[in-house]
């Protein structure tokens, strides 16, 4: 068996419903490159080992650990928990870096439950002192930064989607396959998956650098299509307010705030949103904020940095045009 | 079928929610204290499947300082047949392993089919307790569900996952956790709270549930730092007059936003 290096960090690879690696993987790697040696554990169906590691060395994976196993399209997180067991047995690494994703928690979850190691959930970066690793956050809303750390032993940490900026650099390729006992743990069962591919090549929410967001104040779904029209002009990602989302208006994964996704873009421009204080929960850090709103009491403007009272349906295609005039 | 609901007092979102500077823990003096909403749709599916079931028993369960009993009596206001109440000062502060482990014990002494969490706190979002849970009571889990339908021995559902939407099924006993996509959850009405002044509350502490809050030999995560952020200050605010969206499209270009 290969040495492993003293101050590796693991880092769960996580894959797309089409087996491809994730976006989630550049920043763990890099984050995990900061504070130690990644390490990257890739957990797939058979015969992709290979592409997951050539794509995680190019994000800066000393070494990949590969499990190939069809148990994964069928039964849920278990697998995944297994391996993260076996590989952490072997590896000993000073911390567990895994994605805030839905099924990122539930692995840091049952892995941290499993061998007893305390977890840090949420974070926005890692470091090292003295006394081992840390994990900062951010809460309430980013009222408050935290940071946090194991009294001893390997600290498992949930990195929040699109939080690390930074990229590592490339290292030559490392495959190496690790066997992996079953637990027999009971899990649920996979009954279908299906991939839902975003019709658009607009950016991604998480992690973008311009969103413009659309609330209530767009009054249907067929108007919400104005706020897909100033994205596409700023080149930005298009969110929305819970309102929006529980109007129909767009698909709940589009959702700002505290229990959507939470954003910290260049720009963030809100659009009929009346920024409750759950709304604002996910998008204050934001470097600039620009607001519509009919309503000149509407809260959004206590954290605008250029905001208007008036109508949307008036001053956006007055704004759509006027990006139009500039490129031309 | 006997299902656990797990609920959380939490501080009222629509105030300003602050943090103790010194300890790092929620000051709950300083904002209203709520049941959180994701947990009051957890029960909502809970009350609704006993609604058509009458076989079903309901039973809502927190780990919170005892001063959150009235909130959790909400649970029993809106239909829960009774509840479990951890309070131990000694299990203030406790981390996640400690509040898994404790709230597992308690489960286990209460016996269940089903237990159902909401997926993210509103003052925590961890979302990592119910895979705990499952874990530690060797039970399958499915969370996050957008959709929960429960039979007699089994729960499924369908999950929207990064980039795929799942359907997941469990043989009973599991452990799941619910989104906000489910619905909002039944308000008390007077009759539910009148009842809810005769139904069982049992309160428990660490040591009935054999659990040692301040067991040193068990790695735990610790606060090493907090500090509050500044909070963000207005810029500037015009009225439209005709030329806001040209406005906006200064301010974008004055900022190299574009
Ligand atoms: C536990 C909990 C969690 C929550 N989590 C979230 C979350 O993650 N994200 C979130 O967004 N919300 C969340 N909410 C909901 C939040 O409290 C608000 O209800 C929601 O943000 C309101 O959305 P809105 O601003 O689109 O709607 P509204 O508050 O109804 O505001 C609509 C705004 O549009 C303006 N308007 C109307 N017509 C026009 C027009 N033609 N031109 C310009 N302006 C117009 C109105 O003046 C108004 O200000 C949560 C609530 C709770 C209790």
């Amino acid at each position: 068996m290969t040495d492993h290096p003293a101050d590796a960090i693991l880092v769960v690879l996580e894959t797309t419903p089409n087996g491809e690696l994730a976006s989630s993987a550049a920043g763990l790697i890099a984050a995990a490159s900061g504070i130690g040696t990644p390490v990257a554990l890739a957990v797939t169906s058979p015969g992709r080992a290979q592409s997951l590691a050539d794509g995680a060395a190019a994000l800066g994976a000393e070494r990949v650990l590969a499990v190939e196993t069809t148990s994964t399209q069928s039964e849920l997180t278990v697998p995944h928990v297994d391996a993260l067991a076996a590989a952490a047995a072997v590896v000993a690494p000073d911390a567990v870096l895994i994605s805030n994703s839905i099924d990122g928690r539930d692995i840091a979850g049952r892995f941290a439950a499993r061998t007893g190691a305390p977890i840090a959930v949420d974070a926005i970066g890692v470091s090292r002192d003295d006394e081992g690793v840390l994990a900062h956050h951010s809460v309430y809303g980013a009222a408050y930064t935290l940071d946090s750390a194991a009294t001893f032993g390997p600290l498992v940490v949930t990195v929040r989607q699109g939080s690390v900026d930074a990229r590592a650099e490339a290292r030559p390729v490392a495959l190496e396959s690790l066997e992996v006992p079953a637990s027999g743990a009971a899990s649920a069962a996979i009954e279908s998956i299906e991939a839902v591919t975003e019709s658009s090549s607009r950016p991604e929410l998480r992690g973008a650098k311009r969103v413009v967001s659309g609330g209530r104040g767009l009054g249907s779904a067929e108007k919400f299509a104005l706020v897909e029209e100033l994205a596409d002009a700023l080149g930005a990602a298009v969110g929305a307010s819970r309102a929006a989302v529980d109007a129909g208006y767009i698909p709940a994964s589009h959702q700002v705030g505290q229990t959507g996704v939470a954003v910290s873009p260049q720009l963030y421009v809100a659009l009929g949103i009346s920024g409750a204080i759950q709304h604002r929960a996910g998008m204050q850090t934001a470097k600039n904020i620009i607001a519509v709103n009919k309503d000149p009491d509407a809260p959004i403007f206590d954290v605008a940095d250029f905001g208007v009272v008036g109508d949307v349906f008036t001053v956006v295609p007055q704004l759509i045009s006027a990006l139009a005039e500039r490129k031309r | 079928m006997k299902i656990i609901v797990l609920v959380k007092e939490v501080p009222d979102t629509y105030g300003e929610r602050k943090l103790d500077l010194e300890t790092g823990l929620a000051d709950r003096a300083a904002s209203e204290a709520v049941l959180d909403e994701i947990g009051e749709r957890a029960l909502e599916v809970a009350l609704a499947h006993a609604d058509a079931h009458g076989d079903t028993e309901v039973v809502v369960m927190s780990m919170a300082p005892e001063s959150a009993a009235t909130t959790i009596r909400k649970g029993l206001a809106m239909g829960a047949a009774s509840a479990v109440h951890i309070a131990d000062p000694g299990l203030a502060g406790a981390d996640l392993g400690l509040t898994a482990r404790t709230l597992a014990a308690a489960i286990r002494r209460t016996g269940f089919d089903l237990v159902i969490t909401g997926n993210l706190s509103t003052d925590g979002s961890g979302g990592v307790l119910p895979a705990m849970l499952a874990e530690l009571l060797e039970v399958p889990n499915a969370t996050a569900l957008a959709s929960v339908e429960i039979t007699g021995g089994s729960v499924s559902g369908t999950r929207n996952v990064d980039g795929g939407t799942m359907r997941v099924s469990a043989p009973l006993p599991a452990v799941i956790s619910i989104t906000e996509a489910l619905p909002d959850a039944r308000f008390p009405n007077f009759k539910g709270i009148m009842a809810a002044k005769k139904k069982p509350f049992e309160t428990l502490g660490a040591a009935d549930l054999g659990i040692e809050p301040e067991d040193l030999s068990v790695p735990v995560s610790i606060m090493t730092a907090v500090a509050e952020k500044p909070p963000r200050t207005a810029g500037t605010k015009i009225t439209d007059e005709g030329d806001a969206g040209t406005k906006i499209a200064e301010f974008l270009i004055e900022n190299r936003l574009v």
